[in-house]
C-alpha cells in the first residue's frame, strides 16, 4: 500500500519544516519515564509487602501439613497438592491438542486459507473469554452435560459419582482456557524450524509424517516445553474457572480418584481472605500462601521466558 | 545411519495421520460453539419456560418493576428476598464504573510506558522494563485482589478517607494494574512494527528523535494503541476476581465512586454455588455470563482486525 506510506511521510514533511531545532523533548522523555517508573514500582510494592510478610511463615511444617482449627493455624499441604494434581492433568490434556493444532496451521495449511483464518479467530477468542465463562461452561457442560450423562448411563442408581464437581473437570475447563497458551508458543517454535532442514528430510524419502514426528517435533521441543510451562503458570493462578468445577473450601483427605474434590492455592488465598471469621489471625497463613502461590508461578514464567530467549537467539543466528 | 533409514511408506497412515491432526486442530472452534452454546442453553429458560418468566424475563431484568404494591417502582438486583428481584442495572453500573476506573488509571501508564520503551529507553533499560511487565502479567489476579483488599483498601481509605473501605476506586485501581500489561504490549508491539524507513524519513527531515516518535510513529501505531486499550476494557469487563474481592459486592445504583458496588463477573463468582440448578436465578447467572460471552467476543473480532489492517497498512504489505 504505497498511498497509506506516503501519507504517512507527506504528513511528517509537513510539520517537520516546523520543527524548533533546540527542543530537546525533555517533557515527554520525563512523562513517559515517569509512567514506566510507577509500573515497576506498583510491582516492586507488591513483591516486597508479600515476601515481608510471608517470609516469616514459610517453613517446612508449613508446606507439608494440612491446615488446622479452620485455617487459623497449620499448613497448606493440600493445597499444594490439589494445585499439582490440577496442573499436571490440565497439562495432559491440553499440551498434544495444542501442538497438534500448531503443526495443522503451520505445516499443512496455508497462511491465508480460510480454514486457518477461522481457526486463527477461535484460538484469538477464546485467549479472550473472561475466565468466569470458562466456568460456568465447566459446570454447565462437564459437569451438569458429561458428567451426568456418565451417570446416568453407566452407574444409573449409585447417586452422582460424576455429575458433581470433580478435578477431572477443572482440569478439562483448564485445559480449554490455557490452549491458545500452547498453540501461540508451538507455533514460534515451528517457525524457527530452518526450510532447509524439513526439504532434507522428504529429500531423503521420509513422508510428511515421518518428518513432523523425528524431524520437526524433537526441534520444536523448548518451544513445545515453553508453552506448556506458561500454560502450568497461567492454569496455577486462575480460580474462577474452577470455583463450581471442583475446588473445595477444605477437605480432610487429599484426592486420589478423577471424580474427587480438591483444594487449590489461589481458591486457598480467596476463601481465607475474604470468608476468615477473623483476617487477623489468618493473616500470616494468607501472606505465606501468597507468597508460594508468587513463587510458583513466577519460577515457572522465569524459566519459560529463559527458554524462549535461546529459541530466539538461535533463529537470530541462522 | 540408521535413524535416516525410514520405514517403507504407508499412505493409508499418511492419510489418517492428517485428518487426525485436523480433526484436532478444530478443538479450538469447537470449543468457542460449544461454549456459547451450552452457556446460552442453561438460560433459555427467560425465554421459554413461564415459571421463571414470571420472576425473570428480559423485561424484568430491564426495566423498573414495582415490586411491593404502593410502592414506587425501582431497578433493584435481590434475587434471594422473598420477593426476587433481578433488574441488570445495578451490576450493569457497577460494572462500567469498575472498568472505566481501571482504564482510566491503566491506559495513560501502560501507553506511557510503551512510548518510553519503543522510544526512548536504552538497550540496558527495556531489558528491564519488559521483564517487568512479563512478571505483572504472570501475578494471579486472585493475588492482586487480595492485595486490594488487605493492604490497598486499608491504605486509601487512611488518605482519603473513604466512607466504604471496598470500594469502586480501590476495585478499578487493582483491575487497572491486571490489565496494564495487555495495552503496554498491544500499544509497544504497534509502535515498534512501524517500520524504520518511516523514521529514516523524518529523521532526514531534520527532526530530532523524540520529534520522530511524535509526529511520525505516534500517528501511525495510534490504530494500535486504540486497539489495546479496547482489548484491555474488554479484560476489565470479565476480570472477577480482583472485583469479587476487592469491590464490597453492593449491587445498589450510584454514581459515586466511593461506594461499594458489583459487577457482573463477580455476581456470577458469588451466587452460583447457591442457586437451585435450573430455577430462575441460575438462569439469569448463565444469561449474565452469555451478555459477557457475546461483548467480549465482539471486543476481541474489533481488536483483531484493527491490529491486522495496522499492520498491513505500515508495514506496506498488500492483501
Amino acid at each position: 500500500m504505497k498511498t497509506a506510506t506516503a501519507d504517512l511521510t507527506a504528513a511528517a514533511v509537513g510539520d517537520a519544516y516546523t520543527f524548533k531545532p533546540r527542543d530537546s523533548g525533555l517533557v515527554p522523555r520525563g512523562l513517559t519515564l515517569a509512567a514506566t517508573a510507577m509500573i515497576i514500582a506498583i510491582l516492586a510494592v507488591i513483591m516486597l509487602n508479600v515476601i515481608w510478610q510471608g517470609f516469616g511463615t514459610i517453613s517446612w511444617d508449613f508446606l507439608s501439613s494440612p491446615p488446622e482449627q479452620g485455617m487459623e493455624a497449620g499448613g497448606i499441604f493440600p493445597a499444594i497438592f490439589g494445585t499439582v494434581a490440577l496442573v499436571v492433568l490440565m497439562t495432559i490434556c491440553v499440551v498434544p491438542v495444542g501442538v497438534l493444532t500448531a503443526v495443522y496451521l503451520h505445516e499443512y495449511t496455508r497462511p491465508d486459507s480460510r480454514i486457518t483464518r477461522i481457526i486463527r479467530v477461535a484460538i484469538n477468542n477464546l485467549a479472550g473469554i473472561p475466565s468466569i465463562v470458562f466456568g460456568l461452561f465447566g459446570l454447565g457442560f462437564f459437569v451438569g452435560f458429561v458428567g451426568v450423562g456418565i451417570d446416568s448411563v453407566l452407574f444409573a442408581d449409585q447417586g452422582p459419582l460424576w455429575g458433581q464437581p470433580a478435578i477431572i473437570w477443572a482440569s478439562l475447563t483448564m485445559a480449554l482456557l490455557t490452549l491458545p497458551v500452547v498453540i501461540i508458543s508451538t507455533e514460534e517454535a515451528l517457525r524457527s524450524i530452518p526450510q532447509e532442514l524439513k526439504d532434507a528430510s522428504l529429500a531423503l524419502g521420509a513422508t510428511k509424517l515421518q518428518t513432523i514426528g523425528r524431524i520437526i517435533l524433537p526441534q520444536a521441543m523448548p518451544g513445545i516445553l515453553t508453552g506448556a510451562i506458561l500454560a502450568v503458570s497461567r492454569g496455577a493462578g486462575e480460580v474462577a474457572p474452577i470455583m463450581f468445577t471442583g475446588a473445595a473450601y477444605y477437605l480432610p483427605y487429599l484426592p486420589h480418584k478423577l471424580n474427587d474434590q480438591f483444594m487449590e492455592l489461589g481458591y486457598h488465598v480467596y476463601v481465607m481472605a475474604t470468608q476468615s471469621p477473623d483476617v487477623e489471625k489468618t493473616k500470616p497463613i494468607l501472606y505465606g500462601t501468597v507468597l508460594v502461590l508468587l513463587v510458583l508461578t513466577f519460577l515457572l514464567n522465569l524459566v519459560a521466558v529463559v527458554i524462549r530467549s535461546r529459541i530466539r537467539m538461535k533463529r537470530v543466528r541462522q | 545411519m540408521k535413524r535416516y533409514q525410514f520405514k517403507k511408506k504407508s499412505r493409508i497412515r499418511e492419510f489418517l495421520g492428517e485428518k487426525l491432526i485436523a480433526v484436532t486442530s478444530f478443538a479450538a472452534v469447537i470449543a468457542i460453539l460449544l461454549i456459547f452454546v451450552f452457556i446460552f442453553k442453561e438460560s433459555t429458560g427467560i425465554f421459554t419456560d413461564p415459571e421463571i418468566r414470571q420472576e425473570a424475563s428480559i423485561d424484568k431484568m430491564v426495566f423498573k418493576q414495582e415490586y411491593y404494591e404502593g410502592r414506587a417502582p425501582k431497578w433493584s438486583w435481590q434475587p434471594n428476598s422473598e420477593v426476587p428481584k433481578y433488574s441488570l442495572l445495578p451490576l450493569l453500573i457497577g460494572t462500567l464504573k469498575a472498568a472505566l476506573i481501571a482504564m482510566l488509571f491503566a491506559v495513560p501508564l501502560a501507553v506511557g510506558a510503551a512510548i518510553y520503551s519503543s522510544e526512548f529507553a536504552s538497550k540496558r533499560m527495556r531489558e528491564l522494563i519488559k521483564p517487568v511487565i512479563e512478571m505483572l502479567a504472570g501475578v494471579p489476579s486472585v493475588v492482586l485482589g487480595f492485595f486490594a483488599l488487605i493492604v490497598m483498601a486499608t491504605f486509601m481509605q487512611e488518605i482519603f478517607a473513604f466512607r466504604f473501605r471496598l470500594n469502586a476506586i480501590t476495585a478499578g485501581i487493582a483491575l487497572g494494574i491486571a490489565v496494564i500489561p495487555i495495552i503496554f504490549t498491544i500499544a509497544e508491539d504497534a509502535m515498534t512494527s512501524v517500520p524504520a524507513s518511516l523514521r529514516d524519513a523524518a529523521t532526514a527531515l531534520g527532526a530530532n528523535s523524540w520529534q520522530v516518535s511524535f509526529t511520525m510513529v505516534l500517528p501511525a501505531a495510534i490504530p494500535g494503541i486504540a486497539a489495546g486499550a479496547v482489548l484491555g476494557f474488554g479484560r476489565a469487563i470479565g476480570e472477577t476476581m480482583i472485583v469479587l474481592m476487592a469491590s464490597g459486592n453492593a449491587a445498589i445504583i450510584s454514581a459515586s465512586l466511593t461506594d461499594s458496588m458489583r459487577t457482573f463477573s463477580a455476581t456470577i463468582a458469588a451466587e452460583l454455588a447457591e442457586v437451585v440448578f435450573g430455577g430462575a436465578h441460575y438462569n439469569v447467572l448463565f444469561f449474565i455470563g452469555t451478555l459477557l460471552f457475546i461483548f467480549t467476543f465482539v471486543v476481541n473480532l474489533g481488536g483483531d482486525m484493527v491490529l491486522t489492517r495496522l499492520k498491513e497498512k505500515i508495514q506496506g504489505k498488500q492483501q
